[in-house]
This record gives C-alpha cells, sequence and structure tokens, in this order.
C-alpha cells in the first residue's frame, strides 16, 4: 500500500527522522495561508500516488506571498500528467506546504527487503535528487549498500560505513546516523516494505533532513498496523480495484477488452499470457481465489462487466478441492438476471468437469463451454473480435 | 524413492483443529498419507480426526516421532510456527499459510539457516508423492505415480501442468510448490538438486513467474549441474511493471525479473521453454523422446 508523502512525513516525525516545517492542505486559500505562516520561500507540492511530479509542474517554489497565491491556485485542483500517472492524469486534491531550506548537498536513502539475500538493505548515495533507476544503471559504483542482519539488527557500524562513503562531515555524520536509525525503526515497527528519501539534505548549518519521503507498507502486514491501514487514500486507486477489494477479488485493470476470470494468480497470469498469444488483449488480471463461491463469481461478473472496454468474459477455473458442478452452478446463477450481453467463455477442469459442462450448456445461457486451454483462448479472442464492433 | 515425503513420513498438522487445517488433514489421511498427529496450543491431549493433538510440537516430535510438519495458522502466527518447528528440530517444514507479513519471513528465514530444517513456502499448496503422502491442498485425483518430478512458485497452475503430465500418460515422482512470496524456504535449486539425485526422476518441469531473479540462478545451476531434461513456462509475459499480480513475489520492479528477461535466460542454458502453459505436458514428452 502507498500513502501520500505528507502521510510519509507524519511518521518520519514520530520515529525522529526530521522532515521541513510544514502542513496539508486540501484548498489553495488553506495553502496560502500555510505558506503566509511558514514565511517565504516556501515550496507546494502536489499529493498524488505517482513520481516525476516536479517536471509535471506539479512542485513550485514561492518566493513571496504573490507566488503563493499564484502556485496554490495553480497546483490545487490541477490534472497533473506525469510518465507515471498514464495520459488521464491525476487530479490534485492535497498540497503539501513546507518551509523552503538553505540546501548544501543533495543525498538518497532508502530501506528494502533484499530477496536475494533475504534482509533488509540501506541504500544511500551521493546523487540524490536524480532518478535512481538511472544511477544504477549507469554508475552502480555510487549506490552503497549495507545489509542489516535480524540477528544484530540496525548498530553504529552500518551508519558509521554509510556515512564514510558518503563522505559526511563529522557533525553531518552524527545526524544522519540517528535520521537512519529512526528510518530503520520505522521501516521493521510499521512492516514497510520500502522507504525512500530521495533528496535526503544537508543544509548550510549541517542538519541532515527529509526533502522528500516515500514509504510503501507490505499488504500483509496491514492486518497487525490498522493507524496504517486508515492512511490508505482511495482517490488514488482505480475505482475498480477498490470495489474487487471489498470482496477480498485480487483485480488488477489492464488496457484490453476480454475480461478474465480466474482462480489462482499464476493460473491467472498464464491466462492473460494465452489471450495474448492468441491475438487478444486481456481487460484485466482477477483471481477469484480458492473458494470461487456463487456469491465472489457474481461479484467478479459485476466488476468485469462495469469496464466499459469489456468486449466478453473468459472464465478460467481449475476445480481441484471445490468441484467444478458447483463452479458452474454459481456461474449460471450469477449470470442469470444479470443481463450479460458480452460473449463468455467458460473453462471447467477438474473434479466432475463433464458435469459441470452439462449444467452451463444446459442452462440456456449464450455461453461457450470448452475444456481445452488452447481452444478456449482462441475462441474468447475470436468472439470479441466480432462483437461491438 | 521420490523426493521430500513418502509413505514412511511421519507427518504432522500445526494448526489441524481450524477449519483449513481440519479440511485438509482430513483430504490427506483420505490419500493414505501418514499423518501421525496434530499440534493445537490448549488442546493438546485432545484427538482429533482419530489422531492425538499437541500442545507443541515438541510433544509431537517427542511422543510420535514426527519428521514432517505442514502448517495451516493464520498469517500473523505463521513465522512463529515455522521457528517452532523448526526449534523443535523437524526435519521439513510444509507451510501452507498465504499472508505472513515479509519482515517475519526475513526472522524466520535467518533462523533457519542455523538449523537443520528444510522449509517449503509459504504460501504454497505443498508437497506431493503419487500414491504415498499428499502434504498441502493440491487434489489429489490429478496426480498419478511417474517419473517427471514438478516444481513450481504457483498452485493452480501446477495442477494446470500436473494434469496435462497425467493425461498424457505419464506421472509425477513428486510436486513441489515453493510458494509465491519473495521470500520462501526452498527455492529451484534447492528442489532441482534433490529432483537431479532422484533416481525415479527422468525429467523435470519447472514453472515460474515475474519477479526476482530464482529462474535465473536456476538456468545457470541446470546447465552446470543437471543432465535430466527440464521444460519451463513462466507466467506473468503480459504483467505490467510496477504491480503486484496476486503473489507478493510476482512483481516486476526497477526493469528487473521479465518474463521475457527469464525465457530467454532458461533457453540460453539449454532449458525447453514453451510458450502458452497449454503446451507443458507436450513438450515432456517430446524431451524425453529426444533423451532416449
Amino acid at each position: 500500500m502507498k500513502v501520500h508523502e505528507y502521510q510519509a512525513k507524519q511518521l518520519f516525525r514520530e520515529f525522529a527522522v526530521p522532515v521541513p516545517n510544514g502542513r496539508m492542505a486540501e484548498t489553495a486559500e488553506e495553502a496560502f495561508q500555510v505558506a503566509e505562516e511558514l514565511g517565504y520561500p516556501c515550496v507546494i507540492k502536489a499529493q498524488v500516488h505517482a513520481g516525476g511530479r516536479g517536471k509535471a509542474g506539479g512542485v513550485k517554489l514561492a518566493k513571496n506571498s504573490a507566488e503563493a497565491k499564484q502556485y496554490a491556485q495553480a497546483i490545487v485542483g490541477m490534472k497533473l500528467v506525469s510518465p507515471q500517472t498514464g495520459p488521464e492524469g491525476k487530479l490534485v486534491r492535497k498540497v503539501l506546504v513546507e518551509q523552503g531550506l538553505a540546501v548544501v548537498k543533495e543525498l538518497y536513502l532508502a530501506i528494502i527487503v533484499d530477496r536475494e539475500k533475504e534482509m533488509p538493505v540501506i541504500m544511500a548515495s551521493t546523487e540524490g535528487g536524480m532518478e535512481i533507476e538511472e544511477v544504477a544503471a549507469r554508475t552502480p559504483e555510487l549506490i552503497h549498500k549495507v545489509h542489516v542482519h535480524p540477528v544484530t539488527g540496525l548498530r553504529d557500524f552500518h551508519t558509521r560505513m554509510l556515512a564514510f562513503k558518503l563522505n559526511l562531515e563529522k557533525n553531518q555524520a552524527k545526524n544522519f546516523a540517528v535520521l537512519v536509525q529512526g528510518l530503520y525503526r520505522l521501516f521493521e515497527a510499521k512492516d514497510a516494505s520500502l522507504v525512500e528519501i530521495n533528496p535526503l539534505v544537508i543544509t548550510n548549518d549541517d542538519q541532515v533532513i527529509a526533502l522528500d519521503g516515500k514509504i510503501n507498507f507490505d499488504d500483509n502486514g496491514l492486518c497487525r498496523h490498522p493507524e496504517i491501514a486508515a492512511l490508505r487514500d482511495i482517490h488514488e486507486e482505480e475505482p475498480l480495484e477498490v470495489e474487487a477489494s471489498k470482496y477480498d477479488l485480487n483485480y488488477i485493470k489492464l488496457d484490453g477488452n476480454i475480461g478474465c476470470m480466474v482462480n489462482g494468480a499464476g493460473l491467472a497470469m498464464a491466462t492473460m499470457d494465452i489471450i495474448k498469444y492468441y491475438g487478444g488483449e486481456p481487460a484485466n488480471f482477477l483471481d477469484v481465489g480458492g473458494g470461487t463461491s456463487e456469491e465472489r463469481v457474481k461479484e467478479a461478473f459485476k466488476i468485469l462487466l462495469s469496464d466499459p472496454n469489456t468486449r466478453g468474459v473468459f472464465v478460467n477455473i481449475f476445480g481441484g478441492i471445490v468441484r467444478t458442478d458447483l463452479v458452474a452452478r454459481g456461474i449460471v446463477n450469477a449470470v442469470k438476471g444479470m443481463n450479460v450481453k458480452v460473449p463468455i467463455v467458460i473453462r471447467l477442469v477438474g473434479t466432475n468437469e463433464e458435469e459441470g459442462r452439462r449444467i452451463i450448456q444446459e442452462s440456456g445461457m449464450n455461453v461457450v463451454a470448452e475444456i481445452s486451454l488452447p481452444h478456449a483462448a482462441q475462441k474468447i479472442v475470436e468472439l470479441c473480435k466480432g462483437f461491438g464492433k | 524413492m521420490a523426493i521430500l515425503v513418502n509413505k514412511d513420513s511421519r507427518i504432522i498438522v500445526q494448526g489441524i483443529t481450524g477449519k483449513e487445517g481440519a479440511f485438509h488433514a482430513g483430504q490427506m489421511i483420505e490419500y493414505g498419507t501418514p499423518v501421525v498427529g496434530g499440534v493445537t496450543p490448549g488442546k493438546g491431549g485432545t484427538r482429533h480426526l482419530d489422531r492425538p493433538v499437541f500442545n507443541s510440537v515438541e510433544a509431537a516430535v517427542k511422543n510420535e516421532g514426527a519428521n514432517v510438519s505442514v502448517i495451516f495458522v493464520p498469517q500473523a502466527f505463521g513465522a512463529d510456527a515455522i521457528m517452532e518447528a523448526a526449534a523443535a528440530g523437524i526435519p521439513l517444514i510444509v507451510c501452507i499459510t498465504e499472508g505472513i507479513p515479509a519482515l517475519d519471513m526475513v526472522k524466520a528465514k535467518n533462523f533457519l539457516k542455523t538449523t537443520s530444517s528444510r522449509l517449503i513456502g509459504p504460501n504454497c499448496p505443498g508437497v506431493i508423492t503419487p500414491g504415498e503422502a499428499k502434504v498441502g491442498i493440491m487434489p489429489a485425483r490429478i496426480h498419478q505415480k511417474g517419473h517427471i518430478g514438478v516444481v513450481s512458485r504457483s498452485g493452480t497452475l501446477t495442477y494446470e501442468a500436473v494434469n496435462q503430465i497425467t493425461q498424457l500418460g505419464m506421472g509425477q515422482s513428486t510436486a513441489v510448490g515453493i510458494g509465491g512470496d519473495p521470500i520462501i524456504g526452498s527455492n529451484f535449486i534447492d528442489i532441482l538438486k534433490l529432483f537431479n539425485e532422484d533416481p525415479e526422476t527422468e525429467a523435470i518441469v519447472m514453472i515460474g513467474e515475474i519477479g526476482g531473479s530464482m529462474e535465473e540462478e536456476a538456468a545457470r545451476y541446470i546447465k552446470q549441474n543437471l543432465s535430466k531434461p527440464v521444460i519451463s513456462f513462466i507466467s506473468g509475459q503480459t504483467a505490467p511493471p510496477g504491480r503486484r499480480m496476486g503473489h507478493a513475489g510476482a512483481i516486476i520492479s526497477g526493469g528487473k525479473g521479465t518474463a521475457a528477461e527469464k525465457m530467454q535466460t532458461l533457453r540460453d542454458n539449454g532449458i525447453h521453454v514453451v510458450e502458452t502453459p497449454s503446451e507443458i505436458g507436450s513438450m515432456v514428452k517430446i524431451a524425453l523422446a529426444k533423451k532416449s
């Protein structure tokens, strides 16, 4: 789960990670008020879950009241379009207004779990403020890493090593160590999957301050952090994905037009792949999970059909523990009374598959039942090409 | 022979009195799996599914000589259950539980490295040696005793492959689901090594997916160490970067871990890569024919 910069910085404060003075505002007037209180220069930053805000005009430095007023009005309510938002952009509903700082150095700092080494890694670089992927590709030697073993936890030697590699002076190194310790405590205590500060700045009086802040949380950890789960901003998410999450359906919207309903994440991905292989474009990833009850099938159908791009639906269920005849009944009952106009291809494999297929065929629904995966995939691709053009 | 589990295993179920645990333990017993007991703290001394229930894994080891534990506990207690089994000296731990926080797994995995226990999973369907032992949630009836080893990061996609192998008249030596999380107990190389040493296994199916670099590492290992043919499918060719595709581990980040990249590396190392999941079974046949 992602949170906004202003929410990340609130958490930074709780863990003694220094951030600039500032506050979130939801209207241009409020933003202007905060700017007046903080004094000038100050920075007005759009709060959306996407990078590339600066280049998209979502971050402005105001040197006086007139500029603050102008920028606040320009940013609050703007459609921010960056490479990460897609062409439709994102509506800016909130801004963070912060005091400007006298920066002498920009650094990069992040903590993630290293999958290969199976422990957290702290990454730091002197190349702050840049796209870190680019730095990693061009000059990997400028990204310094220390792994933190769970037996030791974060020790002084870890932060010392990084401070030396970043060429920090004595006072800077001391402040840097305090900040890294706070950030690591936050990472562990709240089950984060990523904390990133880019840039981390050093001011002319040797303060080390998080000028930016990004935190992603491990979805699997949210169950024990209700206060973090409460930070979720559904405005930043795809509405259909929000709807699906209410029913514990694992749904991701894509750009194609063939709606997919599958049980199991691996099979769901493979189903998308085979649709593409036969020349179609999947409209989504959807894992209905192991149970595949009538209720879930119904909700899943509703979500697939409410996507205006959907030209057909492919249901691919491998009935393992669940009997496919029961799944078939669930599908028939779910689709009945929903006034489904698009073509549907259903592939049911596993326990009682003949019975399942018979139920589908005898339902009188305009549905094609298949057993072979390639045949089923070819069929739905073909039907969708002929539909709705 | 086969690998990991067989008819002589002594299996316990952690969480045997829970809804999931009880259901699947029942299915395992019905299959003929040697389940010797279960663990539910606070219910020690009772019986469930006609098996003794213990308060701790240690007690199950002491009283029943358990050497395999399969875990069905809620996500918040998953790592604790794994560490308890390892602390009790269980050689093989199979964790079915889905949704264990990554930082819990960091602790559990690094603790396991100090023991001699092997972990399969978490977030996996388990391990089955057809005709001998089913340790997990996979549908028994699609399996058939045979000579193909199957190892996979996903559940239902494994069933798809197993089903094809069975339908084509072949069978499985053992099928292992290693799980879809970023941090898992055993990786492809760990299982490939066992299949390579198993005289009953003639060919190996390896089903990977986007995210991480486990498939790439396995590809290089296979080229250097395996003489048996390996057939592979990678799911997620159409997955967009930066989105978690169901499994916590299935995410393309920083341009790394794409299906195309993995498929190329596998091909470069002599592995039979199929483009669609429906070709897995037939490719096994082709690979075996080429070999003989």
